[in-house]
């Protein structure tokens, strides 16, 4: 097998991975911010529940929790295993991200000193204007950083996906691996991750940038 | 209580009767009353600790009381019920009490994120709906007043303490208050700075503006008010025109304290 011949062997896997992560970041980003209110709720229940949500989606193997959306069904209520594949793995992703980012929006919007809401408060701001024009602005220049970090660790997580035998790039470069006895498949996946997250951090970089403006 | 309330205080802007607040067990206010006319300054001036801050929290609706009664003009913000505990007015009556009033903080909390212009200006164009060339026009000539107006488009950041404060004053002065309140608004600055805010203020009082501020500046107090309120342990201890509590004071505990002062 030429080596033009692996990476179009290869391609799909790579288009696999990149459709993983994108709806990851999709769907978690959003469902943070929700996870992040339920967080601060001042029901407790809601609050506790979230807690121990939080705790569980980070303190189990992402690999353990894909197994358990994928087989879950069928053990509970013996359900066919198959045919939801890619959205047990979609589901597991976003659940799992949207509880770290959680904790980034939390810390973010603690940050943000009491000053600020006082000051909207007493100009009189309503709520929903302070925190979309005052607060946010400021939590996203603060938690750029931290996202970054978790959207990188994410593009490397994809490979994660192989463990419910969805062919992403990591699983095809294994089979292509063993089936050609070739190092080459391992070489062109790490490259593509590689490539990945530089434009990642590139891109978020950007982002930071636009954020400096009032340094 | 209903009548006293009305009428025969036209000119009374603000005004707080029998202010209970406690922090978790420790009583911060035992029963204060302040009321503020038109054009008054009054100064409130008190060790640390004396409740003077709280009370500004209290008058802005930043901190509740738990007994008591504030009205602005003739909004009740809020008023005992029959069993002696303070309850609020509704969101509506709330609101209409807020635009009488402004606030500057002891530690500024400009936007940071919005330019000098856009911090003074947002306010009145996405609360009270002004138009945009209007608010701008306003906001430039209150930026004159405070001697920035080439800090238009600079960020709150990129200025001194004393710029931060001065834009503050600003901001606060675009919703067009009927009193403004200052909560040790230089407390944060370098010695050097306090001069160019206090002129600021002093400047406002010789346009008549209301205002209430609680401060540490004695010879400001002194000079720019027309009643200073000396506060010690949550009560007032004493008041009156500014010369006769700095000159004469009349209770042990302010001259005490005015004599810390001048060491």
């Amino acid at each position: 097998m030429t080596l033009s011949t692996m990476f179009l062997t290869m391609l799909p896997g790579m288009l696999r991975t990149i459709a993983i992560f994108v709806l990851t970041l999709v769907f978690s980003l959003p469902l943070g911010m929700v996870v992040m209110m339920l967080r601060k709720s001042r029901i407790g229940i809601v609050q506790i529940l979230t807690k121990i949500f939080i705790a569980v989606m980070r303190g189990t193997p992402l690999m353990l929790q894909l197994l358990v959306w994928y087989f879950g069904p069928y053990y509970l209520f013996r359900m066919p295993i198959g045919g939801y594949r890619f959205t047990a793995i979609i589901l597991g992703f976003s659940l799992n991200y949207a509880a770290y980012f959680a904790e980034i929006y939390r810390a973010g919007i603690e940050a943000i000193p009491v000053g600020q809401y006082e000051a909207a408060d007493v100009l009189g701001y309503s709520k929903a204007q302070t925190f979309f024009k005052i607060i946010l602005p400021q939590v996203i220049k603060t938690i750029l950083p931290a996202v970054t970090n978790e959207v990188i660790t994410l593009v490397k997580d994809t490979s994660l996906a192989f463990a419910l035998a969805y062919s992403e790039v990591f699983s095809i470069a294994k089979q292509i691996s063993s089936s050609q006895t070739s190092f080459m498949p391992f070489l062109i996946a790490g490259v593509f991750y590689f490539v990945a997250n530089y434009a990642v951090a590139f891109g978020m970089e950007a982002v930071e940038q636009m954020f400096k403006y009032y340094d | 209580m209903t009548e006293e309330r009305r009428s025969n205080y036209d000119d009374i802007l603000f005004r707080m009767d029998h202010i209970q607040k406690s922090f978790g067990g420790t009583e911060v206010l035992k029963d204060i009353s302040v009321s503020v006319r038109a054009g008054e300054v009054v100064s409130i001036i008190g060790p640390s600790g004396s409740g003077k801050s709280t009370l500004l929290r209290c008058a802005t609706f930043l901190e509740t009381i738990d007994a008591g009664t504030i009205c602005y003009r003739d909004v009740i913000a809020a008023q005992n019920d029959s069993s002696g505990k303070a309850v609020y007015a509704g969101p509506a009556d709330i609101r209409k009490a807020k635009k009488q009033f402004g606030l500057v903080f002891q530690q500024f909390n400009l936007f940071p994120h919005f330019s000098v212009l856009k911090n003074i200006m947002d306010a009145p164009v996405s609360i009270q709906k002004q138009p945009k060339e209007t608010a701008r026009a306003k906001a430039m000539e209150l930026l004159r007043k405070m001697g920035l107006e080439d800090k238009a488009d600079a960020y709150p950041k990129q200025l001194s303490g004393g710029q931060q404060q001065r834009v503050a004053i600003a901001r606060a002065l675009a919703m067009e208050p009927d009193i403004l309140f200052f909560d040790e608004p230089t407390s944060a600055l370098d010695p050097e700075l306090t001069g160019e805010v206090l002129k600021v203020i002093r400047l406002l009082a010789e346009e008549k503006m209301t205002m209430v501020i609680v401060t540490h500046e004695m010879p400001f107090a002194r000079a720019v008010s027309n009643r200073v309120i000396f506060m010690d342990g949550g009560v007032i201890v004493e008041q009156g025109d500014p010369e006769k509590v700095f000159g004469a004071p009349e209770q042990e505990r302010t001259r005490q304290f005015l004599r810390n002062y001048q060491q």
